[in-house]
């Protein structure tokens, strides 16, 4: 079963405590991702998350295989939402166990680092004003151009 | 897919997401190519729809992430990954 899922609905860490429930674990450390209302300087409203699940579920499970083989912990998952999310809401949880807490946060921290950096899962902005953006993605007017890609 | 080609040209399928999907108007297309690496039909796609200039773009083949030197080939299912934004 993969360490990794995407969630189209909200959803409580209290949900998946089993997943990382474990009669050797000493701690237990999480991160939860919110929703702001604001970035780089502009008012947010509501986001929209999208995901390549196929390679996005491949990709986060290997991110957590690999948080297995760096540090000694007992369990780990990692859920992200898709779909249209408000201010405040849950997009990303985090949860690891140990037998004691310097591995729980290490690896609960290399987890949500690598997940925001590699998994295919991309967000939309809708701002205040009423105007939308893709974020790592648009062309941005008050910054440099994001550059030619490729390949 | 079962049609014989008779230029040396392949079917792939192409999904688009994200700021991709918006700016080609859908979501996946089934396609001929005579392209042999996947650089090759980024390529032709950006020819054909001029995609936004975007930071570092990935590739996927078949739900693995691939160089872009690779092959493709017929029946391929590619899709190219703009810089993602999870968390």
């Amino acid at each position: 079963m993969s360490h990794f899922e995407f969630s189209r609905e909200p959803f409580t860490p209290e949900r998946y405590r089993s997943r990382v429930s474990d009669p050797v674990a000493g701690g237990y450390a999480s991160f939860e991702g919110w929703v702001r209302n604001h970035n780089e300087g502009r008012g947010v409203q509501r986001l929209e998350y999208e995901g390549y699940e196929a390679l996005g579920i491949k990709e986060g499970d290997r991110i957590v295989a690999e948080a297995f083989a760096r540090f000694p912990i007992a369990q780990a998952h990692c859920v992200h939402r898709l779909g249209v999310l408000g201010i405040g809401d849950l997009a990303v949880w985090v949860g690891v166990t140990a037998a004691h807490r310097e591995a729980a946060f290490a690896a609960c921290r290399y987890i949500i680092d690598e997940v925001k950096n590699r998994v295919p899962i991309w967000k939309k902005e809708h701002y205040a004003e009423g105007d939308s953006g893709w974020i790592n993605c648009e062309v941005r007017t008050s910054g440099a151009p994001a550059g030619s890609a490729l390949p | 897919m079962a049609q014989l080609p008779t230029d040396g040209s392949i079917a792939v399928r192409i999904e688009y997401f994200a700021v991709l999907r918006e700016h080609v108007g859908r979501a996946q297309e089934e396609l001929r190519t005579t392209a042999t690496t996947v650089g090759e039909l980024y390529g032709e796609l950006d020819r054909r729809y001029a995609f936004p200039a975007l930071g570092r773009v990935k590739v996927a083949v078949n739900d693995e992430f691939r160089d872009w030197s690779s092959p493709v080939r017929d029946g391929d299912f590619v899709v190219f990954i703009p810089p993602v934004a999870g968390g």
